[in-house]
């Protein structure tokens, strides 16, 4: 039998995390290939309506990462980023998705390295986490609401 | 249907090491929406570019995905590139195959299906592209320069010598600001007022300079090359049309014993007033907080004596509108206050001083006319003690940076001690000798070895009063952390460098980032360090950091710079990545129902209000509208709305959740 593989999507910002993956490849750094990077402009940016509709359409983990707090190059998007996750987290439970499956990190546009970690670390959990079956629920759920 | 062309490059060896080009574009070639495909090794060279301008005209593309390296590499290139094919350049992205797969990845099929599923989703983003088009800004040559210190006098001169428009606005009735207070300078002792006063006398009589002393902002609008700033010209009392600044006021003016804030508190002033003989401009102001007038409605001797009648005790603060282009923000900084050093007895005793005070007495200018003289009995100090980092590399009590300039003069008041009393004996305390800059060590030795200054290494504990001494404890770490006891007649203390008073409030007025410190923050601490988070706004001199003369006029300089660069330009091109409030036909106008929790998330008040109203001019509804000269693209408020109204031109809702799909969906 073949080792899973895991879908994972990588949220990122344009200034700190997406500038760190490239220093990461400029730097010749391996990782493992399951992690495909969506490039927003920041972390504020993104809805966390996403991270649900990448579960809906089949991702087994996700990764939102942006800059360090105080770091944002639009001065506080991270910040809200960062609140919204705190709030977000806590309906993961009801939605029947195992926080696990989410990595929130911050990767600096310097820190290459510690973004192949940050990959490679979720891959690994991921793995053990298994491949994410529920997502029909979340799926029938999304439409449900759509349709309100 | 989408014409969509796909140009896979192989960088070389770069991707093509590890990636399969040729599968990445035969699969691509297949994608629903893709007319063409193509791979070529590489794709930014001229040939390449030209292989994409050929397909765009030959195919008809209407979107091109460049599958290379970052696109915080070539995205200009490329767009450039389709721009120059007649392809609006924001339909046009690039798929990152080199830093984020192929660098990245050993040679596999897995990493070639990587890469085609890069494709793949930057393939289904393009096709929800919209043509965007730049945004033009038109840009108001006029600069506002905010203090009148040195830092604001340089960038002034600065702006106005490359012919443009500046307001320089000082908040005390004069401008020269602590530079003026300076007895000497160092490392060279030359007199401060000798280089300064002429550089402020040019600010007066500059032709593209308008001063308005007295006056603080009040409020500042708009964003880059579009300001609107309201300044409000305190009340002066006086008529400065007819004012000649002959002086006669402020010699028969009744009120005599108030504090010289120039002096630091060690001279006296009158009600009505110049800070100092060389002030600019050379007018009174009346200060209507000591006025006689003012306080118990009698007196007016100023306006019997005035020859020209141009006292006006019925002045009121006038406020000014002024529409400018950019802001110098040069507001200087202060001096920690007497409170916060009970060990040092500031406050309790009066020979107890600080630097700037010493400066006063030792200035030419200052009320002992430059002799040392301790401001209790006005006895020349035998013995003198300065210490240095009073309140600086102080987490516990003061503040934990070093203040930078205080080693220097330090050095320097010692020196002007030992010159001017030349039987005198000086003690330096201090914990470090942080000398770095141009002469700057050669100056502090030469305090040691010519001057004969006795410097310790140790801090003081306490200073107290004993027998009309001060007795000043402390500890020599030097001679194996021996206590030290000196009796001495006058103690100077080396202040921390501190934000100005206010600062904070400024700062938010004009929407620009401060630290912990209330200093002005920079936007990038080595590559943008006169830049402020807000465009158009620029940070000159020691409102950002303690600063020194030379560094202060050098910032100042490159503030100016900067102002001059924008201004070079009669219209500003902005990226089009910016928010918009979608509208739609009638009833609903807008799906906006107008929360504004937009607005209270945006980092820039780019979000204001806009009035839908019917054909009778009454109001429909409120609805939240971007401002695309503030707007920076960061997205939060398309996150932060709970109707989907706002969106991002470049990051749209559509094309993320279809990039989303498309990667998850082989």
């Amino acid at each position: 039998m073949t080792e899973f593989e895991p879908k994972i999507v990588a949220f990122v910002c344009n200034w700190c995390t997406y500038a760190g993956a490239d220093l990461t490849g400029t730097s010749r750094i391996k990782y493992a290939q399951n992690v495909k990077i969506i490039r927003f402009p920041c972390t504020g940016r993104i809805d966390f309506m996403l991270l649900l509709k990448a579960f809906g359409e089949g991702a087994d983990g996700i990764i939102v990462s942006g800059c360090h707090p105080n770091d944002c190059h639009y001065t506080s998007g991270n910040f809200h980023a960062r609140r919204r996750w705190i709030m977000f987290r806590g309906l993961l439970d009801l939605l029947g998705i195992d926080v696990r499956r989410i990595q929130y990190s911050w990767v600096s546009a310097a820190e290459g390295a510690k973004w192949a970690d940050v990959v490679n670390t979720t891959v690994t959990a991921i793995r053990e986490l298994g491949p994410y079956t529920d997502y029909a629920k979340v799926a029938n759920y999304l439409e449900k609401e759509a349709n309100v | 249907m989408s014409k969509i062309g796909v140009f896979i490059c192989h960088c070389g060896e770069n991707i093509s090491a590890t990636v399969n080009c040729g599968k990445v574009a035969e699969v691509a070639g297949k994608l629903e929406g893709v007319a063409y495909s193509t791979d070529y090794k590489y794709m930014c060279s001229d040939p390449g570019q030209t292989i994409i301008k050929q397909m765009i005209k030959e195919k008809g593309l209407d979107g091109v995905v460049v599958a290379a390296c970052s696109p915080r590499m070539h995205e200009p290139t490329f767009r450039k590139a389709c721009s120059e094919a007649g392809l609006n350049p924001y339909l046009c992205e690039m798929a990152n195959l080199r830093e984020h797969c192929s660098w990245v990845h050993d040679k596999s099929d897995a990493t070639t299906q990587k890469a085609i599923d890069i494709v793949r989703t930057l393939v289904e983003k393009v096709k929800h592209n919209k043509p965007l088009s730049t945004i033009k800004v038109p840009v108001t040559k006029k600069a506002l320069v905010i203090g009148g210190g040195i830092a604001g006098i340089q960038a002034s001169l600065d702006i106005a010598n490359a012919g443009h428009q500046v307001v320089l606005v000082e908040k005390e009735p004069s401008i020269g600001g602590h530079m003026s207070q300076l007895s000497e300078t160092f490392p060279t002792l030359d007199c401060s007022q000798c280089i300064l006063t002429p550089r402020m006398v040019e600010v007066a009589q500059h032709p593209n300079i308008t001063l308005m002393t007295y006056a603080e902002l009040e409020k500042l609008d708009g964003f880059i090359g579009n300001f609107k700033a309201t300044i409000r010209k305190k009340a002066k009392s006086i008529d400065e049309k007819l004012c000649t600044g002959c002086g006669l006021c402020t010699t028969k003016c009744p009120t005599k014993k108030i504090p010289s804030e120039f002096n630091e508190g060690l001279g006296f002033r009158t009600a009505i007033y110049v800070p100092f003989p060389q002030a600019v401009p050379n007018k009174p102001v009346i200060d209507k907080l000591n006025c006689q007038y003012y306080l118990k409605g009698k007196c007016k001797v100023c306006e019997k004596v005035c020859p020209t009648g141009a006292i006006r005790f019925d002045q009121e603060d006038e406020l000014v509108e002024l529409e400018v282009g950019a802001v110098v923000v040069a507001t200087g900084f202060n001096i920690m206050t007497t409170s916060e050093f009970p060990e040092y007895g500031y406050g309790k005793y009066p020979d107890v001083i600080t630097g700037l005070q010493f400066e006063r007495l030792a200035s030419a200018s200052g009320p002992t006319l430059g002799e040392i003289r301790r401001p209790s009995d006005g006895k020349i100090p035998e013995k003198i003690v300065f210490i240095a980092c009073a309140g600086s590399r102080d987490p516990a009590k003061g503040k934990p940076y070093c203040s930078k300039i205080c080693c220097m003069y330090t050095a320097k008041h010692a020196m002007l001690y030992q010159h001017k009393v030349h039987h005198g004996e000086s003690y330096v305390f201090y914990m470090d000798i942080r000398a770095a800059g141009k002469n700057y060590d050669e100056f502090t030795r030469r305090a040691i070895v010519e001057d004969k200054v006795n410097y310790l290494r140790g801090r003081v504990s306490k200073v107290y009063e004993e027998n009309g001494k001060l007795i000043v404890k402390g500890v020599d770490t030097l001679l194996n952390a021996k206590p030290v006891e000196i009796e001495v007649d006058m103690v100077v203390l080396a202040s921390a460098g501190v934000a100005n008073p206010g600062s904070e409030e400024l700062a938010q007025k004009m929407h620009i980032s401060y630290d912990a410190y209330n200093f002005f923050s920079e936007a990038h601490p080595k590559l943008k360090p006169v830049e402020t988070n807000t465009a158009g706004i620029y940070l000159a001199g020691a409102c950002q950091a303690p600063k020194d003369i030379p560094e202060t006029v050098a910032a100042a300089s490159g503030a100016a710079a900067k102002v001059a660069i924008l201004f070079s330009q009669n219209e500003l091109s902005r990226e089009p990545v910016v928010a918009v409030v979608n509208r739609s036909a009638p009833p609903l106008y807008s799906t906006c129902v107008g929360c504004f929790m937009c607005a209270t998330a945006c980092p820039y008040s780019a979000i204001g209000e806009e009035e839908i109203k019917d054909r009778k001019g009454n109001v429909i509804k409120k609805v939240a509208k971007v401002n695309p000269g503030l707007c920076q693209g960061c997205g939060t408020c398309v996150a932060f709305c709970r109707s989907k109204s706002i969106d991002l031109d470049g990051y749209t809702n559509e094309q993320m959740y279809s990039e989303v799909m498309a990667l998850l969906n082989e």
